[in-house]
């Protein structure tokens, strides 16, 4: 089934006691769209995402992930997405080889298939020569490749990254923004969150949350023309300074 | 006060194959914010165990205020404040309890020398009974600062205090260094982040175990004028792969809205504007990352 939006979401809050974690946030997020989810710390992206990924349910509204709803169909929304953050991905231990088969098969990908992505991957990331070492020999951003192309490599509808790039070299962070509009050219949507304001810029449309609230969304050039800013990260600021929560 | 608040000399430390310093000389002044800016796994994190005497170089020489970290550990114990980058809160402690924890392990009172961080604990305690765990980002990091200048320290070693911290936080956080840099204490401060290059007074940049470069940002950037190009595409990933297909383009890469473009001097300008799906092409002026990059490469 081709569906043209991968995520929508209605009015999706979350509370905790008394607390508004995440406050009525509704959008849309198209077939191979780079979509940057924004805000600063505790403004309530993460306790978002973990609802959009299955994983967490929502005390009111509303939202659908490749077309499955979160709250009734959250394993079904599992099996269509990935994810992967900069602290969790791979097991260090295990080999390139094994964490390639270990996290197909956790996606369901049959024997052959996963032999057959295993190659594909060893070429195109040019990992050849190290698909039988450990992890946690690689540098950063080598693992940051692998952890990436394991979290896609059942051909998901959405990819949820959180914050992918964290620690890594500019050219390394660079390389590895060229993969995800590679993934995004695939049709496959990446749903991304970042500290770093220049890659806002590399996203189609961006989303900025504030105490729960999404407060702006539109393409970069839209939102800077908006609130008259010469760059994403004066944007951010303006929206940002006035959080109320600590 | 006479000499280098740090000194090093050809620092080295190897852990098995890999060379985490590989001859790192620098010098930082009394009542400096020194950056020291790379990405992970550069060697900035080794460097400051060394100069804070939890770790033996294996090579090469290293002072803090005068004291030898091999001679005279105990001194640089007592009169370093370190705030390393991964652990350095007691996550279950309140507020409260961390900071009296970490007077109490330099034998000092809160109360003697609460004026040293008074206007950052001002900040936080309204939350003086909340659990450390439970603190924001940049609230955590203002209380690890406490920690660290609770016992009125004559030196300060930041590791990557602003690693994942949002955009906000972490231009108060270089606000609250500024104060303290006025206090006089030098300040010795690591980040992946190449825009907080612009708040230090001096800085290195750190890449492989190796320092790259040195000096204030102006110098650093007037010494690395690489002739280069800001181009905007229709779609900037397709222009990107078309623009390294171009002869002169030495090598380019995303850079917010824009591409950059390290030109050769065969390079063009007006044929670039001729290429299908080109909407602006500009002469820039390298920033620091883009110099950090262009220095790199150099290496590999």
């Amino acid at each position: 089934m081709e569906i043209d939006e991968v995520i929508t979401a209605e009015n999706l809050t979350k509370r905790f006691g008394n607390f508004t974690a995440v406050d009525a946030i509704s959008f849309h997020v198209k077939r191979g769209e780079i979509f940057g989810f924004l805000g600063a710390n505790g403004a309530g992206k993460s306790t978002a995402m973990r609802m959009l990924c299955g994983l967490s349910l929502p005390t009111s509204g509303k939202a659908a992930v490749a077309g499955y709803d979160i709250a009734t169909e959250s394993e079904k929304v599992k099996r269509h997405i990935g994810y992967m953050s900069q602290r969790f991905s791979l097991y260090d231990e295990l080999t390139v080889r094994q964490n390639i088969s270990l996290f197909a098969g956790i996606y369901g990908l049959g024997r052959k298939e996963i032999s057959e992505r295993c190659d594909a991957l060893a070429r195109e990331l040019d990992f050849s020569a190290q698909m039988d070492v450990p992890v946690s020999v690689l540098p950063l951003g080598q693992q940051q490749k692998l952890a990436f192309s394991v979290a896609t490599i059942h051909r998901p509808e959405v990819v949820f990254l959180d914050e992918p790039t964290g620690g890594v070299d500019p050219i390394t962070r660079r390389r590895f923004w060229e993969l995800i509009y590679r993934t995004a050219e695939s049709g496959t949507a990446v749903f991304v969150t970042t500290h770093y304001m220049d890659e806002a810029e590399y996203c189609r449309r961006v989303s900025i949350m504030v105490d729960g609230k999404i407060k702006a969304m539109g393409t970069p050039s839209e939102l800077k023309k908006k609130f008259d800013a010469a760059d994403m990260d004066e944007v951010f600021r303006r929206l940002a300074r006035n959080a109320q929560r600590q | 006060m006479i000499g280098s608040a740090v000194h090093t000399k050809g620092l080295c430390k190897v852990f098995g194959s890999v060379k985490a310093l590989d001859g790192v000389s620098l010098d930082v002044d009394h009542g400096e914010i020194y950056g020291l800016i790379g990405p992970d796994a550069s060697g900035k994190t080794t460097l400051f165990r060394i100069l804070t005497t939890l770790m033996l170089p294996d090579s090469g020489i290293a002072t803090v205020c005068g004291a030898d970290v091999k001679e005279h550990y105990r001194k640089i114990r007592s009169l370093a404040g370190y705030m390393p980058g991964r652990f350095s809160l007691y996550p279950d402690l309140s507020v409260e309890e961390n900071l009296n924890f970490f007077a109490s392990l330099f034998g000092v009172r809160v109360s003697d020398n609460f004026d040293m961080i008074k206007p950052i604990y001002d900040q936080i305690a309204p939350f003086k009974d909340r659990r450390s765990a439970n603190l924001s980002g940049g609230m955590k990091q203002k209380l690890a600062l406490c920690c660290a200048l609770i016992h009125r320290p004559e030196i300060l070693f930041l590791d990557e205090p602003t690693t994942g911290v949002d955009a906000v936080s972490r231009c108060e956080f270089w606000d609250i260094l500024g104060e303290i840099r006025r206090a006089g204490m030098p300040i010795v401060v690591s980040t992946p982040y190449m825009d907080e290059a612009s708040r230090c007074d001096r800085l290195s940049l750190i890449n492989g175990g190796k320092i790259l470069e040195t000096g204030t940002l102006d110098a650093i950037l007037e010494r690395n004028r690489i002739p280069m190009l800001a181009v905007r595409g229709e779609n900037n990933y397709s222009t990107l792969q078309m623009l390294r297909g171009v002869d002169g383009v030495e090598e380019a890469f995303l850079f917010g809205e824009y591409i950059h473009v390290f030109a050769r001097h065969t390079l063009d300008a007006d044929e670039l504007r001729k290429l299908p799906g080109i909407l602006e092409v500009r002469q820039i002026k390298p920033d620091i990352e883009d110099v950090f990059i262009k220095i790199m490469g150099n290496g590999n």
